[in-house]
């Protein structure tokens, strides 16, 4: 478009490279900053890699104290999607497909709702409401399925464990899945979904025939982000979990292994010296394993729009 | 299951150009019986509302896709377990929303006045005392923060579609504020913290601080914004502003910009909603303190989350002040981050350019 | 088209703008007021004074400081609970012309001599705050329970787990214990109370607890609550749990005796301020130092043992009149009758004995400017 370069006065040309400029060191400004957050956070925590044990709650290298964090981590984001991933598609399916096209809207807007509400209300809910509401129900998992490692017990009554957390985490990352599934689902072309429908198939078939087929990476790829959610969302979990931070993968007792972000909100409003180091690693490992996550999740999106484009 | 035999045995005498249906009513009755079956011996054992509920979305799960498999074949049955299923989930889904939005208005309005609004923590002990300090900190934070990206991601989302549209450079930078869009709110307060450390010395705690680790949220989403509402303006537009022989930088301020604003300030509006609500980075790097603080360069900053999480964690004695402070909190907070929502669907429905003219 | 939209859309952008300039424009009403009603009866002290440290004391306080801010509307005193470790950094650093820290300081880590250092003389330490630690439980149908450091000890340690163990009943004839099993609840986060409740345990009964002093709880075992609150919310809504807390905040659950020699004491402000009594001075200290090594192995009629004392760290002299006259007027409220006596109706501390507040104000009038 530029390339008609007729008599201009050279002041706007000026101002045409100097807003270009702009706009550009914007962009690499975005680029900075990300490495920024790589870059500072490393640096504010290497020194914890020299930390002695009385800084590190009595582990005795920083690897032995963020590895049971690590472990909190992925079980309570894991759990979390595990419940959230087949909802949310579902959800996604009720907005773009089931629902009649008045309601749909406003379906869609209640679901928005969802992800307005700050994560600090979320962990009073989930102390207040939920934690002791589950608790009844954990006793019973316990004298049921006992016998199965995750309902081992010994039942917390306050219901403040990790398989709580992880409803709460659940019902935060249930919106981000949601949005970006109905996005893919109402993208399904109308030709195939009609063409499926001509040739007799319900409209469940249809959907396994059609949509979920075209929708296969943007599913994936919304499942992920959700686990980016999931993994990296603090104070609800903080709120909510009683942790100790164990290595197990019993869920409904009290003994539950704590988050890498979780224990940062906990520890860092009194920590001093070393430990705020020591913390900042932690958050380094966290920033490290949600960028692999979200990096591989758009990868998958991106794979997805790029096969779709040919 | 027997749907099979059936078939079979109805094949060879004719071919049927209909199969039967259930009829419409047929939904409607499984529910009633559904709920009816669940309340009776609920009202008679005393159970509670939750494994009622519960029971009777099972019954009917189970019960109409069976009635229906009877009568109209296994595939209309696996459709109406989908769509039973599916509604089932999105009832599911409303329980927290519901139950949340009940417990903050219930908990929150006996709470709200006129003190709680125009007062600060400062010299309050036990009852009394208000959230105004930390609606000007939540105020001032998200002020500066918006302050910080809008210029930044508008730039930046200008760039990526008027000037580095295809280029690699643009594709790396599209790519990675998608990813950036998934860094955890505390990394971000983590990433202020060590910035500002740097400068200001350990221990450091401040309102800019906040404002920068929200920025590093809020970018990613503006940037989005912009690109999407700039990929919409029709490029007859600018080829109209070129031919005129206004310059590229004027046709965006002039031309494209402003067609695309409605869009952009939506979701800066979005933008601003998604971080007001942020706790973790403002718990790291502006702290909280119970008097009204208008330096965003110096001292502590209580914002209203913080100020939530603190009541309702270390409510004094006797606590029941303080978790009350916390719901009045939550219930404002939350009435701030929706009506931002509504703000912005209002913005772009009605503001919106008129497109297909 | 395009303008009249662009026009349209910046009004509620610049409403809110300007909705949030007018907000600014003033104070919270409390603040304001409290200002303007300082009416010429002040002492003349003026200025802002920000210290910091043990978040144990906050509760404190915060009564101290509405009750010295209101005295003298023209000082801001400011108190950061950063924990005890980082109040001591930021004394000896001269960030803090005083610190709350739930240790006194030491030369373990060379924190005393820094101190001594940076106040050009030795440093004063006050026991400031002390309050008992209670033993909170929620076993229906228990409504008094006894029992001794070694039985706390054990369950804390996950030994004891059933509550009709005979360890527990031999302590209590006559209550009806459930055969249940114990929750144990203790602070997730990094606590003075945690450490000052350990420290009480491996003095008292090292073998039944071989853990020793620890800031952040030992053993993986037991419930973990999120502050004071945490515990006292865990406890609560649990069955059959246990755990400790500052005595104030245990609200309506049950509170256990402790065995003290012979006798069982409750957990009571007044049972908790005599263990300062019965303690020595920490050896080789200057009259300004008041650091206790408190003697938890006690066996004093009515002293409760298991209590968190927080000391106030202070200077002798200040470089200047400003901070010497805030440290001073403020120290001084805080030891002073009325404000031992707001800080024990407002956080349940137990007030420093007569002898103690005495010799504390004496310290303290001496503050001065060099």
């Amino acid at each position: 478009m530029t390339a008609v370069q007729l008599e201009r006065p050279t002041t706007s040309r000026r101002g045409d490279a100097v807003f270009k400029a702009l706009a550009t060191a914007a962009a690499v400004l975005i680029l900075v900053a990300l490495a920024g957050v790589a870059v500072f956070l490393t640096l504010e925590g290497m020194p914890a890699l020299q930390a002695e044990p009385g800084a590190l709650g009595g582990k005795d290298n920083i690897v032995l104290y963020v590895w049971p964090l690590v472990f909190g981590t992925l079980l309570a984001a894991f759990l979390a999607i595990l419940m959230a991933a087949p909802l949310s598609i579902g959800l996604a399916l009720v907005i773009s497909h089931y629902a009649p096209r008045r309601l749909a809207k406003p379906i869609g807007y209640l679901i928005d709702l969802l992800a307005a509400v700050p994560s600090v209300v979320y962990g009073l809910w989930g102390i207040e409401f939920l934690g002791p509401r589950l608790g009844t129900s954990y006793g019973w998992l316990e004298d049921n399925l006992g016998f199965l490692p995750f309902f081992e017990g010994p039942a917390s009554g306050s219901g403040r464990t990790i398989l709580t957390a992880s409803v709460v985490l659940a019902v935060m990352a249930l919106p981000i899945i949601t949005a970006i599934c109905r996005e893919i689902f109402s993208q399904t072309p109308t030709l195939h979904q009609e063409a499926a429908l001509a040739l007799g198939a319900t409209r469940w078939e249809m959907i396994r025939m059609t949509v979920f087929p075209y929708g296969r990476s943007g599913m994936i790829s919304a499942v992920m982000l959700g686990l980016g959610r999931a993994l990296g969302e603090t104070m609800a979990v903080a709120m909510v979990l009683s942790a100790t931070g164990v290595v197990t993968f019993n869920l409904i007792s009290s003994v539950n292994p704590s988050t890498i972000a979780a224990n940062i909100a906990l520890g860092f409003p009194e920590a001093s010296g070393i430990k705020v180091n020591v913390l900042i690693f932690s958050g380094l490992v966290l920033f490290l394993i949600t960028f692999v996550v979200n990096f591989l999740g758009r990868l998958i999106a991106a794979r997805g729009q790029i096969k779709e484009g040919r | 299951m027997t749907s099979t035999q059936d078939r079979v045995a109805a094949a060879p005498a004719s071919i049927p150009l209909t199969r039967p249906q259930l009829p419409s009513w047929a939904p409607l009755l499984v529910a009633v019986v559904a709920v009816a079956a669940a309340a009776l011996p609920g009202l008679l054992l005393g159970w509670g509302l939750a494994p009622m509920v519960l029971i009777a979305v099972v019954i009917f799960v189970v019960a109409l896709p069976t009635w229906s498999s009877a009568v109209e074949g296994s595939r209309k049955a696996q459709d109406r377990l989908a769509a039973a299923l599916v509604w089932a989930g999105f009832g599911l889904a409303m329980i927290p929303l519901g139950t949340l939005m009940w417990q903050v208005i219930s908990n929150g309005v006996p709470v709200l006045s006129a003190e709680f609004f125009t007062y600060s923590m400062r010299n309050v002990v036990g009852e009394g005392g208000g959230i105004y300090h930390a609606i000007i900190g939540t105020v001032i934070v998200t002020a500066c923060a918006a302050l910080i990206s809008v210029p930044i991601g508008v730039m930046a989302g200008v760039y990526l579609i008027e000037y580095g549209a295809g280029s690699r450079i643009a594709r790396v930078v599209t790519f990675l504020v998608d990813v950036m869009t998934g860094i955890p709110s505390i990394v971000a307060g983590l990433f202020a913290y060590a910035l500002f450390v740097l400068f200001f010395g350990p221990g450091v705690r401040m309102g800019i601080g906040g404002a920068v680790a929200l920025s590093v949220l809020m970018i990613p989403i503006v940037v989005r914004s912009t690109e999407e509402m700039l990929k919409l303006v029709p490029d007859e537009l600018r080829e109209a502003s070129y031919a005129l022989g206004v310059p590229k930088w004027r046709t965006i301020t002039k031309v494209v910009l402003p067609t695309a604003m409605a869009g952009i300030v939506t979701g800066v509006t979005l933008a601003v909603a998604r971080v007001a609500g942020e706790t973790a980075p403002l718990l790291i790097i502006a702290g909280d303190t119970d008097s009204v603080n208008f330096n965003a360069f110096a001292e502590r900053m209580a914002t209203l989350p913080v100020y939530i999480y603190y009541s309702y964690m270390q409510p004094g004695i006797p606590p029941e002040f303080g978790q009350e402070r916390a719901w009045g909190a939550a219930l404002v907070l939350i009435a701030i981050v929706m009506a931002l929502n509504i703000l912005a669907r209002f913005i772009s429905r009605y503001f919106a350019p008129k497109t297909g003219r | 088209m395009n303008r009249t939209s662009f026009r349209a859309a910046i009004v509620p952008g610049a409403a809110a703008l300007a909705l949030a300039v007018t907000l600014s424009a003033c104070g919270a009403a409390n603040e304001t007021g409290s200002a303007a009603s300082g009416d010429g009866e002040s002492s003349g002290l003026s200025g802002t004074l920000s210290g910091g440290g043990a978040s144990s004391q906050e509760a404190a306080q915060n009564a101290w400081r509405a009750g010295f801010q209101e005295a003298n509307p023209d000082v801001t005193v400011n108190y950061d609970p950063i924990g005890s470790g980082g109040g001591r950094e930021q004394f000896t650093a001269g960030g803090f012309p005083f610190a709350g820290s739930d240790s006194y300081l030491t030369d373990d880590e060379g924190e005393l001599s820094a101190a001594a250092e940076q106040c050009g003389g030795d440093p004063i330490e006050i026991p400031n705050y002390v309050s008992p630690i209670a033993v909170i439980y929620n076993v229906e149908g228990v409504d008094e329970l006894n029992l001794s450091p070694e039985v706390i000890a054990q369950i804390f340690n996950d030994e004891i787990t059933n509550w009709s163990d005979p360890a527990i009943a031999e302590l209590n004839e006559g209550v009806e214990l459930p055969d249940e099993s114990i929750t144990a609840v203790h602070r997730s986060d990094e606590s003075g109370t945690t450490e000052n409740f350990t420290n009480f345990l491996g003095t008292v009964v090292p073998d039944a607890w071989p853990h020793g002093e620890v800031g952040e709880w030992p053993i993986d075992a037991g419930e973990g609550g999120n502050g004071t609150s945490g515990v006292v919310a865990a406890v609560t809504n649990g069955t059959n749990t246990i755990g400790y807390a500052d005595a104030s905040q245990a609200g309506d659950l049950g509170v256990a005796s402790v065995q003290v020699g012979d006798e069982f004491v409750a957990p009571t402000p007044e049972a908790a301020a005599k263990i300062l009594e019965v303690s020595p001075r920490v050896e080789g200290r200057p009259d300004v130092d008041m650091a206790f090594d408190l003697d938890y192995e006690t066996d004093e009629a009515g002293v409760y043992p298991i209590v968190l004392t927080s000391y106030l760290i202070a200077c002798q002299t200040y470089e200047d009149q400003e901070t010497a006259d805030l440290v001073k007027g403020y120290l001084s409220y805080i030891v002073s009758d009325e404000g031992q006596q707001v800080a024990a109706e407002q956080a349940g501390s137990a007030p420093l004995a007569p002898s103690l507040a005495e010799e504390a104000i004496a310290i303290v009038d001496a503050i001065s400017a060099e």
